[in-house]
């Protein structure tokens, strides 16, 4: 069940191809690994030719036991010959492995760039824009660039818990988010969408339902959300079931674990929900973030996402409906 | 006999063993050709447990939002088929052939150390026994978890006591730790056995070349599994005593497991890889009907390779944000594992050029590991590249290049020296029209499996994930690989069959029935025991060879 709702969270995608790249390091990846393709192919070709002639040429004749073959015990100048050859191949690739390996990791940052910390918990992200003051979860938006103005989105990766890594594989390859560690990684998307990533370590139960989306949009989009983010919640909301869904929510263990700024719920446990519903997605990309799927979290978690450290909250129905409610004024 | 006492001997005593008896002679013997076939039924014993793993692995992947098994339990799934094929399957087979090759090979009555050798195969039989109990605690035990679900290089923090509670990891802990005792046992063994039993005349330069590669390979292992063994020390210490070497959350280094972990775990890939191309060196050339081309060199790349291999572990952590200077070393040290690799290869084709190849099942295997072995290495080329590592690393790319490394070249070598070295051990010959079944199914089916896997990991599919999502492409890369495992197994039954089959009806093999060089060849199969009734003399690489044509012996030209 908890995929077929996955299914329709994610219909909107395409496929996340290494070879389809979007973004400035995963293009420069990519064109390397063209690169050592080709070669790749050259040399299987060749050698798996001369493989497969060998065979089909010196196969001994059938029936007749025949004496041995000349004895051949070796050659200085031929195995002079294949040890160059591939050294030769192997320094080529190695010269151009150096020089992407140091544009992609030894990139400046631009004084434009936004700054974002993404830290790994198990098994969901959270996305802080220390300079804009934006919190957020799961949902990375990032300002696409142009050559004229360039605008790339540099990450601070963090882990609270055990090791993940951060992998959206249009926008760049994989870094690690280490506990006790504080790594980097750039992305520099070019055309607006959605990317879909995961968390690519293994990082316990529901490593798999770990996902990750990447909005790329406009300058003037961006802004726009981060306008939106930096805003707190309203106060009491006007309809009588949200704000006693307020009531509940203030007033029971959600509040612990999850932050609404504007409010007294200050937990940092769980992703921060002050605008929950600007997100398309809940449980890391487990389902559309719609109210069916909302209450069927709060109610158990576990039926959406197996294994989740979320508990079970066990709410009656009518507080559950009241809770749900409120939850869908966190815009 | 009778005047020891034991029951046993007198049993013995009567003519006819009975079952008791033989299994009391097995279970106490210090030979190192009994020991070798019981290493070697025992990883064939966790070959079948790993695979029945890996089968529910696939089937639970065949499709997208399969809902066979539940995400715990295929995270016990995974780690436990890695875990088992890499230490209960791979290690002790190696060791096995070791074990029974070696004394013969180098014209010895036995290992150095008997009983070392023994201890070596109870203590890995063991601790295999322990690791797999856990998946009884689950239910039986109080306060048990379960089979371990930390991955099979069981990462830091993860493997704390904060995140994985219970004893399942404790079961991998230890039992690794034993097994780990048991490869170090084995490899001071076998190495003393070769530096101080060679036969009056075999110096260093003739031995053979599965024994070169075998002595090599002793020496990893004490150089690698000595630090896992330690590492594995340390992380029990955590969970046991609250000590805090992996710990973050009190200032220990979850990246230091990574390192301690890939120090051991890169010289093991060639540790179980060498020992293949050592079944390669030795059944090529006889299939071939020439002399194995190129020796000296054929040494100096495994010994190259022996030593590059300690440079190159941090091509496993592209992506934990070394240095870009870091990331170069380990690209290039890793680039340059190609050279000798490559040389062996071509070594190996330039012993078939110009032969008589016969095309019978053992070489059917080391034919078709060229091959794969060529892609496996082409792979690897791409996964040294560091930025097209940082795409590929810890994706299904890497699981198809791995396992093009470990079952499309080091299983099929492995069920290549079956066919090769059973006619020695058992005395009877393996059908050959079981074995053309074997190689094709399991051929046609090892290919469907692991290609397709690298399709998936381009496409985004990270390893290690219960399910994926539908809507990517990645459907028909799973649907395929989860088809060829049916192709494997029938393989695989095909095999045991055959095995069991020749064991009661084979034709008798005679002491060569490959017309082949090595010692190993001169006396009965099975050998008796104590192998040589009189030590034999050598003059050349290939003393059979010198016997055979003795108007034209080897050492004219080596």
């Amino acid at each position: 069940m908890s995929m077929d709702a996955t299914m329709a969270a994610q219909a909107a995608d395409t496929i996340s191809s290494i070879f389809a790249p979007v973004s400035t390091p995963a293009a420069k990846e990519a064109d390397l690994a063209r690169m050592v393709l080709w070669l790749s192919a050259v040399v299987f070709v060749v050698v798996g030719g001369l493989i497969a002639y060998s065979v089909v040429r010196y196969r001994a004749p059938a029936g007749e036991p025949g004496s041995e073959p000349p004895q051949v015990y070796g050659s200085a100048q031929v195995e002079a010959a294949w040890t160059a050859v591939p050294l030769i191949i192997i320094v080529v690739l190695m010269l151009a492995t150096g020089r992407v390996i140091h544009e992609v990791q030894a990139a400046p940052q631009p004084p434009d760039a936004v700054e974002v910390t993404v830290v790994g918990r198990q098994w969901w992200w959270e996305i802080r824009y220390p300079k804009l003051g934006v919190i957020t979860a799961n949902e990375l938006h990032v300002p696409v660039s142009d050559s004229l103005s360039r605008r790339p989105t540099f990450l601070t990766l963090e882990s609270a818990d055990v090791a993940h890594s951060f992998w959206v594989p249009r926008l760049a390859g994989k870094t690690d988010l280490i506990p006790n560690r504080t790594n980097h990684m750039w992305v520099e998307p070019h055309e607006p969408g959605t990317y879909l990533g995961a968390c690519a370590e293994y990082c316990g139960t529901q490593h798999t339902l770990m996902l990750l989306r990447v909005v790329a949009e406009t300058p003037e989009q961006f802004s726009r959300w981060v306008e939106q983010q930096r805003q707190t919640a309203a106060a009491a909301p006007a309809d009588p079931i949200a704000a006693a869904g307020r009531r509940v929510f203030l007033g029971t263990v959600c509040s612990s674990c999850h932050t609404v700024a504007g409010t007294v719920a200050k937990g940092r446990v769980g992703p921060d929900l002050t605008h929950l519903m600007s997100r398309a997605t809940i449980g890391a990309g487990v389902a559309p973030n719609i109210r069916e799927h909302l209450r069927d979290w709060v109610r158990n978690p576990d039926n959406l996402k197996r294994g989740v450290l979320m508990p079970a909250m066990q709410i009656d129905d009518k507080y559950l409906d009241q809770l749900v409610e409120y939850l869908l004024t966190l815009r | 006999m009778t005047t020891t006492g034991f029951p046993i001997a007198a049993a013995a005593g009567k003519g006819v063993p009975s079952v008791f008896d033989r299994l009391y002679e097995w279970v106490v013997t210090v030979d190192h050709k009994r020991l070798g076939i019981m290493y070697i039924l025992f990883a064939l014993v966790f070959l079948l447990i790993g695979g029945i793993e890996a089968t529910v692995i696939r089937l639970q992947l065949a499709a997208a939002n399969n809902h066979l098994v539940s995400p715990h339990t295929f995270n016990t799934l995974f780690t436990m088929h890695g875990t088992t094929m890499v230490f209960l399957v791979g290690m002790p087979i190696l060791a096995g052939f070791a074990n029974y090759l070696v004394p013969l090979q180098i014209g010895a009555r036995d290992v150095a150390f008997p009983r070392v050798n023994a201890f070596g195969f109870w203590i890995t039989c063991f601790g295999g026994l322990l690791l797999n109990s856990s998946f009884l605690t689950a239910p039986v035990l109080f306060g048990g978890s379960g089979a371990p679900d930390v991955g099979w290089f069981g990462y830091a923090p993860l493997t704390e006591n904060a995140f994985s509670p219970g004893n399942a990891t404790d079961y991998w802990v230890v039992g690794l730790i034993l097994v780990g005792f048991g490869s170090i046992a084995g490899a001071v063994n076998i190495a003393t056995t070769i530096l101080t039993g060679r036969a009056r005349g075999m110096t260093l330069g003739r031995m053979p070349l599965f024994t070169w590669i075998t002595l090599v390979v002793q020496c990893m292992i004490l150089v690698a599994v000595s630090p896992l063994t330690a590492s594995l020390i340390l992380l029990f210490l955590d969970r046991g005593l609250g000590a805090h070497f992996f710990d973050p959350q009190a200032g220990g280094s979850a990246l230091l497991w990574q390192h301690f972990f890939w120090i051991f775990g890169h010289p093991e890939v060639y540790v179980l890889m060498l020992p293949g191309f050592g079944f390669l060196s030795e059944i090529i050339p006889v299939f071939s009907r020439k002399v194995i081309f190129g020796y000296p060199v054929m040494v100096a790349a495994t010994v190259a390779i022996g030593f590059i291999s300690i440079s190159v572990w941090a091509h496993h952590m592209f992506s934990v944000g070394m240095s870009p200077a870091a990331n170069t070393f380990f690209s290039i040290s890793t680039g340059l594992v190609a050279v000798p690799t490559g040389i062996k290869l071509f070594n190996w084709l330039a012993t078939m050029w110009g032969g008589r190849i016969q095309l019978r099942t053992p070489m059917l295997f080391a034919i078709a590991v060229l091959l794969q072995f060529l892609v496996a290495g082409i792979t690897g080329v791409m996964l040294s590249v560091a930025p097209f590592d940082w795409q590929l690393t810890d994706s299904y790319f890497v699981v198809a290049h791995f396992h093009f490394v470990l079952v499309g070249s080091l299983l099929f070598a492995i069920f290549g020296a079956v066919y090769y070295w059973y006619p020695k051990a058992v005395g009877r010959m393996l059908s050959e029209r079981l074995g053309k079944w074997h190689f094709w199914l399991f051929l046609i089916g090892f290919n469907l499996t692991f290609i397709p896997q690298h399709f998936a990991g381009m496409l985004g599919m990270p390893r290690r994930v219960y399910t994926f999502l539908p809507g990517r492409g990645l459907e028909i890369w799973n649907l395929i690989s989860s088809i060829g495992v049916a192709f494997q197994l029938a393989g695989g039954a095909c095999f045991v069959w055959n095995l069991i089959r020749a064991y009661r009806r084979g034709p008798l093999a005679g002491n060569d029935p490959w017309d082949a060089w090595t010692l190993e060849w001169a006396i009965s199969s099975p050998p008796p025991a104590y192998n040589f009734a009189e030590p034999p003399v050598v003059s050349s690489r290939r003393p059979l060879w010198d016997l055979k044509h003795p108007h034209d012996p080897d050492w004219h030209y080596e």
